[in-house]
């Protein structure tokens, strides 16, 4: 009998290798991880150069050669200063209430600044997951807040000058659509993947062509939706604020994109959680009250967080429909002549950059460690 | 169905019949006939409503407005497009644009994503860094942020044409947009696209034999070389053959701007250049997932038996990782050109920004318009995920066997 001996077999023993070492000095691990072989030390200085010609520059312009007090953009051009010139940071000292703020009348700011001081009093405990009262915490947070944030920065009540929509603008803009998206797109996306998962055919079709239809598109097309189509749709004499129809259009967009990751989490439950639900004469809405929904959303939290970051970010779409979040304002910002300077645009867009990253960033990282603590939690 | 009584164990054999009204199958109907009702009566009145507003407004209907002369320009078209032609054109246009965005993004975000992917894996402690901090700082910036940064800040900042950066080879960048040498083809350059056809089908024909070969008598076949000589080689040998009718036309300064050549226009560059970016740090994440998901004892096992690295990646881990990456990677496609529709803010011709943008503004038709928009993104979208999950059962079948 003939045997095929295929191409990629060894014929001969290979070499043996050296025993690993049993304890590393530091020095031995740094070089084990940079210069240990020649194509090693090839991508480590081409790794440090590349830190270097991006790292250097940024320093000097946003610290070194940057302008810290100035007046108007005089003070922050190369000509008048007779050096090169960075950062023009009296630029965002000036424009800083417009990006924080918009045109929001400035004797009643502190009235953001009372809805931000609420909002983060009762966020910071709910985020804390060694705390007890969650379920008080929760119903003030997603309850209670909104409501009140809504007559604080509305007015018209108890005394408070109404301040209309239109003047709002800046972090203020993009804060109150994310969390209206937030808060709305939730129940929505539990009821749409509700219906998905139904067994009632029309009830079924219906969420599966909703989801899909408003995944399928652009969020830039549900906005402009929400902007010019929609009201064709509603009485002539609706006249609807422009924010409120950009919130109907995030709100759809972003409760389909949650009713995708809350299925997953109905998914992942055991056929039996519902088998002793049904044995145990559960109706329909209680069994999933009570049995299926609350261990699903705790193991979906990670793919909410997710979407919350993404909806965040995609509030900047709103300055196409002429609503002025925080990019809007830098934007307008930067069409000001008095600040016209070679570095202003750097500089804007490092400002805005830096806020929209933190709170990225701190989303992101609250959602690895909530996935990390889940995880931990399935181990045991 | 799921009828709860719990008498029925212990009493008679027959259940006392339920009441119509607890009858669970009768109240499914009753409750999804309640809401179609109501979604038909709301239906009705939107669409009264629709009627009476358009009226109002003076507003036509209907598609008719397709057929009209657009009467606007636009800045960079794949066909040839003048004022003078119909709203219909225009959309041509813009879904064209749309695609050209799409399908170079496209490519060049698999490339960085893949890079950047494999680079965040690297032992190599600094290029690992690296990757991480290009994929934390891109993925946490809106794009809209990033397509203005590149675009105000970076493309804006460019000099006018006549103080124009001169790159080598007759590349220049200016505030017009970064201008190429055009190739133009010349007599006899139809005989290398035919050779490069050749090359293609005989490569195939090839890895077919080849395959079949290895699979009969185990013995190898250098598919590489004999590919490259074919797809490369053969057409370079033809361009020399004929004499390189192939001539470079390089752009020239002339007054206030460049003739000839290639011009991308900087709302094309900015916008490529963000969502190759952007997409890329997100395919590089599911790159590193991919090839994390393949369990160690693969990469052990294929050692084990001899395989050469290259073999390594290339029979065992690739395949195993292309499963999990595959269905996400497709993802970031439809995302990156849904995504292509916020060229509107720098004012590049794509679909979105002709279409749901200037045609909307000027015959105010919101109704239509943005139904065709929101029609065409959905079909590019439903039609991906049918040819991803074609792709994915073929994949996945590989599995089960």
């Amino acid at each position: 009998m003939t045997t095929i001996q295929p191409g990629y077999v060894r014929r001969s023993l290979a070499e043996p290798e050296p025993p690993p070492a049993a304890r590393q000095t530091s020095a031995a691990r740094v070089r084990a991880r940079l210069f240990d072989r020649p194509r090693n030390v090839a991508l480590t200085a081409i790794s440090a150069v590349i830190i270097a010609l991006v790292a250097w520059p940024a320093i000097r312009f946003l610290f070194v050669d940057a302008v810290w007090n100035g007046t108007s953009r005089l003070d922050c051009l190369s000509q008048t200063l007779g050096r090169d010139v960075g950062a023009c940071w009296p630029f965002i000292k000036a424009k800083f209430p417009q990006l924080m703020y918009g045109f929001y009348p400035e004797s009643q700011r502190w009235r953001v600044d009372l809805t931000y001081a609420t909002g983060i009093m009762l966020l910071a405990p709910l985020l804390i997951p060694r705390l007890p009262g969650k379920r008080v915490n929760a119903l003030l947070f997603f309850g209670a807040f909104p409501l009140a944030g809504y007559f604080l920065l509305v007015g018209g009540v108890l005394g408070l000058p109404h301040v209309e929509t239109r003047e709002w603008g800046g972090l203020l803009i993009t804060l109150v659509i994310s969390f209206t998206g937030i808060i709305c797109s939730l129940p929505l996306g539990i009821v749409l993947a509700l219906g998905r998962r139904s067994t009632l055919p029309i009830i079924r079709t219906l969420s599966v062509a909703f989801i899909e239809i408003w995944r399928g598109v652009p969020l830039i097309t549900v906005l402009f939706f929400a902007t010019y189509m929609l009201p064709f749709f509603l009485p002539g004499s609706w006249k609807i604020d422009g924010l409120l129809r950009v919130l109907v259009g995030v709100v759809l967009f972003a409760g389909a994109y949650m009713a995708e990751v809350v299925r997953g989490g109905l998914q992942a439950i055991p056929r039996g959680q519902l088998e002793a639900a049904i044995a145990l004469g559960l109706g329909y809405w209680r069994m999933m009250g009570l049995v299926i929904l609350p261990q699903a959303l705790r193991l979906v939290i990670p793919g909410i967080v997710n979407s919350f970051i993404s909806l965040f970010k995609d509030t900047s779409l709103v300055l196409i429909v002429a609503i002025f979040d925080l990019l809007g304002q830098l934007r307008a910002a930067f069409a000001d002549p008095t600040w016209a300077t070679p570095s202003t645009l750097f500089t804007g867009f490092v400002f805005a950059g830096v806020i929209y990253f933190s709170f990225s960033f701190g989303m992101s990282r609250y959602a690895l460690s909530m996935e990390r603590r889940l995880g931990g939690g399935e181990l045991r | 169905m799921n009828t709860y009584v719990a008498g029925d164990m212990r009493g008679a054999a027959t259940p006392p019949p339920v009441p119509l009204r607890n009858d669970p199958a009768f109240r499914a109907l009753l409750y999804q006939l309640a809401l179609l009702a109501a979604l038909l009566y709301f239906g009705y009145q939107f669409a009264l409503n629709a009627q009476a507003n358009l009226r109002a407004q003076g507003i036509g209907s209907g598609f008719g407005f397709l057929v009209n002369s657009a009467g606007f320009g636009v800045n960079q078209s794949l066909i040839p497009y003048n004022e003078s032609d119909s709203y219909g054109r225009v959309f041509l246009v813009g879904l064209l644009n749309t695609l050209l965005v799409a399908g170079i993004g496209i490519a060049l975000a698999t490339l960085v994503g893949f890079l950047v992917g494999i680079a965040r894996l690297s032992p190599n402690w600094l290029l690992a860094r690296l990757a991480g901090a290009y994929v934390e700082i891109i993925r946490n910036l809106p794009l809209l942020f990033q397509i203005l940064f590149w675009y105000l800040a970076v493309l804006g900042a460019l000099p006018s044409p006549r103080q124009s950066i001169s790159l080598r080879g007759g590349i220049f960048l200016n505030n017009r947009g970064l201008i190429l040498p055009m190739p133009v083809p010349g007599n006899g350059a139809g005989y290398v696209v035919i050779a490069l056809a050749i090359g293609v089908l005989a490569t195939i024909a090839l890895a077919s034999f080849a395959r079949r070969r290895q699979a009969r008598t185990g013995r190898q076949f250098p598919l590489l070389g004999c590919a490259f000589l074919l797809v490369i080689g053969l057409p370079l040998a033809t361009l020399l053959a004929t004499g390189i009718p192939i001539r470079l036309q390089s752009p020239e300064l002339r007054g206030f701007n460049f003739v000839g050549g290639l011009r991308l226009i900087p709302e094309f560059v900015a916008l490529v250049l963000a969502l190759t970016l952007y997409t890329g740090a997100f395919i590089a994440e599911i790159v590193r997932a991919g090839i994390l998901a393949v369990p160690r004892g693969q990469t052990e096992a294929a050692l084990a038996l001899g395989l050469r690295r290259g073999l390594m990646l290339r029979l065992v881990v690739v395949p195993q990782a292309l499963r999990v990456i595959v269905p996400p990677l497709t993802n970031q496609y439809l995302n990156l050109t849904k995504n292509s529709s916020l060229a509107i803010a720098i004012g590049y011709p794509d679909l979105f920004a002709v279409f749901a943008g200037t045609t909307l503004n000027q015959t105010g038709q919101a109704i239509e318009i943005i139904g065709i928009t929101m029609a065409v993104y959905l079909a590019i979208s439903l039609v991906t995920s049918a040819v991803m999950n074609w792709y994915n059962a073929r994949i996945g079948a590989a599995e089960r066997r």
